[in-house]
């Protein structure tokens, strides 16, 4: 069991409110922040709060877990395409793993990643499920 | 800068070596590549390796394999690129040789993966992805792969059975090597009814948790003749590197690591993939083994299953490849598989592979990967005689 709250910490608000950069020279969209833009290597700009929507472009279930994740298994992750164009990595949620497709609209809520035991960090973060539909 | 040469080679067999540790498996096939070499000391040893410290609590193992193997107090160091350790490690001994400031080098690539429990060994390998933005999430190495392997599937409009080609080929080939883990030969339907590990990858697209050790020594090649009159020439040792995560390519179903290194292997060697006579690529998982015969100009984006299904990579095929049992045959102990593409790569130059031997074989290419695809190491090898 290993305890990294500062390191947790530091990444909070990316992790629970999906807030990125937007690079003040090419407008690209960054997530998660990083020091250089990865679209035209200049220094990284101010914050950006992400929509939260995308979409699933791959998935696949766990069953052979990590440490930490055994009591979680299984479960699906995918690839989630951002709609303002930055792709992540997450779990989904709220979900079926058969009902999940390539192309699925998903939308981030923030939900617990991992429990290192009754004694140990939790790791809170996002997580995507599908779009519910709004009322008109 | 000095022409390099590969004067010896060793290897254990690689499998669960529960009376065997670390520093022994370490000790044995650099004893085995000494003997072969004729050589009884060298300037430096660099040690590929990736997960000692989260397995065995150990770290330092250059100096820690140095003593151990007889070479204590001389220049030593080990070298960390995830699974790419081992090609890393031979590429930072050419790097001493041919610079001038080391003659004779010893590279060891060792793993041992079976000493602890298979979630703390998952957990290691995950090690590879990014800590921050994919492990966070649980996602194991496995995992990755899949997400991979289910996209390219989905944009080429394949099936999981399109895969097997590449692990029956793989088990056929194993059967031959000596020091394979696995050495039964496989069928379709032993791959089709396999078990779902992260889906789409099953067992049987999955390379297997293992423990071995393989060694190289390298010399000028103006002095290999001095040693041995089977040495084999190292004609191109290049590196690149792409982002740790999959969700930052610019392409995610796209090894460019793999292109840009081999591209520049290519450029170096004076070689086209036409005059690759066999190639020792990372088949960790089948998926991979599909990108990396792409990238690296063996079939057109979306085809490497058809050259799979054609029977291009098999013995006598246009492409052979894990002609020893490659990663899923022979075995996967991670920061060891550099050194073992290369040791194989050195017995069919030399006519020592047996049943397994593509004739004539006068040029090859060995790939390995450290992640899924963040640091991609590619040597072309070939006969000095």
């Amino acid at each position: 069991m290993t305890i990294e709250i500062a390191r947790h910490w530091r990444l909070k608000s990316q992790r629970y409110g999906l807030v990125g950069e937007e690079c003040p020279v090419c407008g690209g969209k960054i997530f998660p922040p990083r020091d250089v833009c990865p679209h035209c290597a200049e220094e990284a700009g101010p914050a950006y709060q992400f929509s939260g929507k995308g979409e699933v472009y791959s998935h696949t279930t766990i069953f052979n877990a990590p440490e930490g994740f055994e009591d979680q298994v299984p479960y699906t992750v995918a690839l989630v395409k951002l709609e303002e164009g930055p792709m992540i990595t997450a779990q989904l949620t709220d979900v079926d793993t058969d009902d999940v497709k390539i192309g699925m609209p998903v939308e981030m809520v923030t939900r617990k990643l991992s429990q290192q035991g009754d004694e140990g960090l939790i790791v809170y973060g996002y997580k995507f499920r599908p779009q519910l539909a709004t009322a008109a | 800068m000095r022409d390099v040469s590969i004067i010896g080679i060793g290897q254990t067999p690689v499998g669960e070596q529960w009376d065997t540790g670390l520093r022994h498996l370490a000790y044995h096939a650099l004893r085995d590549a000494m003997i072969d070499a004729g050589v009884e000391r060298v300037d430096a040893l660099y040690v590929g390796n990736m997960l000692s410290g989260e397995i065995s609590a150990q770290a330092h193992l250059g100096a820690l394999i140095a003593d151990f193997a007889g070479m204590r107090g001389i220049e030593a160091i080990k070298v960390e690129a995830a699974c790419a350790s081992g090609a890393a490690a031979v590429r930072q001994g050419l790097i001493g040789v041919a610079s001038g400031m080391q003659d004779v080098v010893a590279v060891v690539g060792v793993e041992k993966m079976t000493d602890n429990i298979g979630s703390k060994v998952t957990a290691g390998l995950a090690e590879a992805a990014d800590a921050d933005y994919e492990t966070v999430h649980g996602i194991s190495f496995v995992g990755l792969n899949a997400l991979v392997m289910r996209r390219y599937m989905y944009e080429y409009g394949l099936k999981h059975e399109d895969f097997a080609a590449f692990s029956v080929n793989a088990h056929a080939n194993g059967a031959n090597n000596p020091n394979a883990m696995f050495r039964s030969p496989i069928t379709e339907k032993t791959f089709l009814n396999a078990g779902m590990v992260a889906d789409p990858i099953s067992l049987f697209d999955a390379s297997p948790m293992c423990d071995g050790a393989a060694a190289v020594i390298l010399c000028p090649t103006d002095l290999a003749k001095q040693f041995t009159g089977n040495s084999v020439r190292i004609a191109a040792s290049t590196i690149a590197t792409d982002s740790v995560a999959i969700h930052d390519r610019k392409n995610p179903i796209w090894l460019q690591a793999a292109e840009d290194s081999a591209r520049q292997a290519y450029k170096l060697s004076g070689y086209t993939p036409a005059d690759i006579d066999f190639f020792e690529l990372h088949d960790a998982f089948t998926i991979m083994s599909a990108l990396s015969l792409e990238a690296c100009g063996f079939a057109e984006p979306g085809q490497g299953t058809r050259l799979a299904k054609d029977g291009e990579i098999t013995l006598s095929g246009k492409i052979p490849i894990s002609t020893m049992g490659g990663l899923k045959s022979r075995g996967h102990p991670v920061g060891a598989t550099g050194v073992y593409q290369i040791v194989e790569s050195v017995l069919q130059l030399r006519g020592d592979a047996g049943e397994n031997q593509i004739p004539n074989a006068r040029v090859g290419m060995a790939q390995n990967i450290g992640g899924s695809g963040a640091t991609i190491v590619t040597h072309i090898l070939e006969r000095n005689n």
